[in-house]
């Protein structure tokens, strides 16, 4: 069974988001690196990119194919996780603490309208 | 979605023990049971099995079995001692591929053809097309045996100890017939990762008997997933990306496997040596690229400000860490050290011409 994390938002495409003020922190859920298997290179947007919800925003890629990130917010990429520049596998080993990025919200009620644990965790099984 | 798929005879066996299934060449095939790393390191350094019953057996018997299949066939099998093995193409009039396959010789007047899962209603309705006018009986014998694919380094120690047959008789490239538990079993050291290993042709049952115990030894199941970054990582062609119909072995850089010159004509020829005496147009290289991003089938390769190419399979190699691609370009750029560029994405990603073999070969004997 994949892991939900309660305190977090979920897009159907597979993202979770943790808003903290106007900071989302945005990775792919637990489910989504099982289906991907050995992630291998996670293609990140640069600092300063503008995301939109709903839009690409990068990609991941297993050894088999690649898969778009969907933004699950608007605005503008502050912060992205280097680590995963040399160990993308880290999402394998704990997909929620193995963040993607950080976006600075233009609109915050938009994670509002985002899935709740409940509801995510229903789409998984479905 | 399931579209009347062809259940192979271990597919219970892949169910059971959890693969990842999917679609390939009209089969319900295992892609993983763990993940395609472990799988490929298993190959690399232990040993692992492949279950390849969705490949096609082909056996043309009859007088003129020599000559028919040395008129099908762009190798020469020409003077090869019974229990050999020979790798080639069949091609087209106009030098495109039919298919890649290995054929086996029997005998001077036997041979059994080994041919892609994908291709096998092509490719025999192509060789009995062809056969008219030659003494020979072709046979389609592609629902009657079951196969597995037994590689890596340890590929010999373990199947000598389960079916205790002196395999280490059978040196590379070559087959034996043996009779075991009342049916005739081809044994061949051959396989399609560069690793040393063998593939088992058998019955159904003996097939099946023969997965069991391999399980029973700790072999590792391997899925087609790994199948693919085996066989890419030491740059065997793949039918569908490194060959096909308008793709002749010459462009697919397989000139070794044409023998122009052989006793016999055979299909394709005069084509093939029109085109290489012309030189080809593009051809079929190396690309390594410089850092982590992948480069997949159809992605566009650029050169002096244009496109010049594809990429015809690509993957971060398992074996070296390295963002490697075969691809088709245009002949100019196709010499090793001709800096290319690889669009993924929005992004192009700058690399260099390389040989297509990003991993050597540990073949055995």
């Amino acid at each position: 069974m994949s892991k939900v994390l309660d305190n977090l938002r979920y897009a159907d495409s597979h993202e979770w988001v943790l808003v903290e003020g106007d900071i989302a922190t945005v990775g792919i859920t637990d489910y989504a690196q099982h289906a991907l298997g050995n992630i291998v290179y996670v293609d990140m947007p640069e600092i300063g990119d503008e995301v939109v919800a709903g839009e690409e925003f990068g990609a991941v890629e297993s050894v088999k194919a690649a898969s778009d990130l969907i933004s699950p917010v608007s605005g503008e990429v502050v912060e992205i996780n280097e680590a995963l520049e040399d160990a993308p596998e880290l999402i394998n080993e704990d997909a929620f603490a193995n963040w993607i990025m950080k976006v600075k919200l233009s609109d915050a009620a938009e994670a509002d309208a985002l899935l709740d644990a409940a509801a995510y965790a229903k789409l998984c099984e479905e | 979605m399931e579209e009347n798929l062809i259940k192979t005879c271990l597919h219970d066996r892949h169910v059971k023990q959890g693969a990842l299934m999917s679609p390939f060449g009209g089969f319900d095939m295992p892609i993983q049971y763990t993940t395609i790393i472990e799988e490929h390191n298993a190959v690399r350094h232990n040993v692992g099995v492949f279950d390849v019953s969705h490949m096609g057996e082909v056996r043309v018997k009859g007088k003129d079995a020599y000559k028919f299949v040395s008129y099908i066939f762009v190798n020469d099998v020409t003077g090869a001692p019974d229990g050999q093995i020979f790798y080639g193409m069949m091609c087209h009039e106009n030098g495109g591929t039919v298919d890649d396959l290995l054929v086996y010789k029997v005998n001077d007047e036997e041979y059994f053809l080994v041919i892609n899962a994908a291709n096998i209603a092509k490719d025999y309705a192509w060789i009995e097309q062809n056969a008219k006018g030659f003494d020979v009986e072709v046979k389609n014998e592609s629902d009657y045996y079951g196969e597995v694919a037994v590689q890596g380094p340890e590929a010999e120690e373990v199947l000598m100890r389960i079916l205790g047959l002196p395999l280490d008789e059978i040196a590379f490239y070559n087959f034996k017939t043996f009779h075991i538990e009342g049916e005739d079993v081809i044994i061949s050291r051959t396989g399609y990762t560069g690793e040393d290993g063998f593939e088992v042709y058998g019955s159904h049952d003996f097939t099946r008997r023969l997965w069991d115990k391999l399980m029973e030894a700790g072999v590792t199941p391997c899925g087609l997933g790994c199948r693919d970054t085996l066989r890419f990582e030491v740059g065997l062609p793949l039918y569908g990306d490194e060959l096909a119909d308008d793709i002749t072995p010459l462009e697919a850089s397989l000139s070794m496997f044409v023998k122009l010159d052989k006793p016999t004509d055979f299909i394709g020829r005069e084509a093939l040596a029109k085109q290489k005496a012309e030189g080809v147009t593009r051809r079929i290289i190396g690309i390594e690229l410089e850092g982590k991003a992948i480069p997949r089938h159809g992605y566009p390769v650029e050169a002096d400000g244009k496109e010049i190419g594809y990429v015809t399979t690509g993957y971060n190699s398992i074996s070296t860490g390295k963002s490697v691609a075969m691809a088709m370009v245009e002949k100019p750029y196709a010499k090793l050290g001709t800096p290319v560029a690889v669009r993924i994405r929005k992004k192009t990603f700058p690399g260099t011409v390389v040989k297509k073999r990003f991993y050597d070969k540990n073949y055995k004997k």
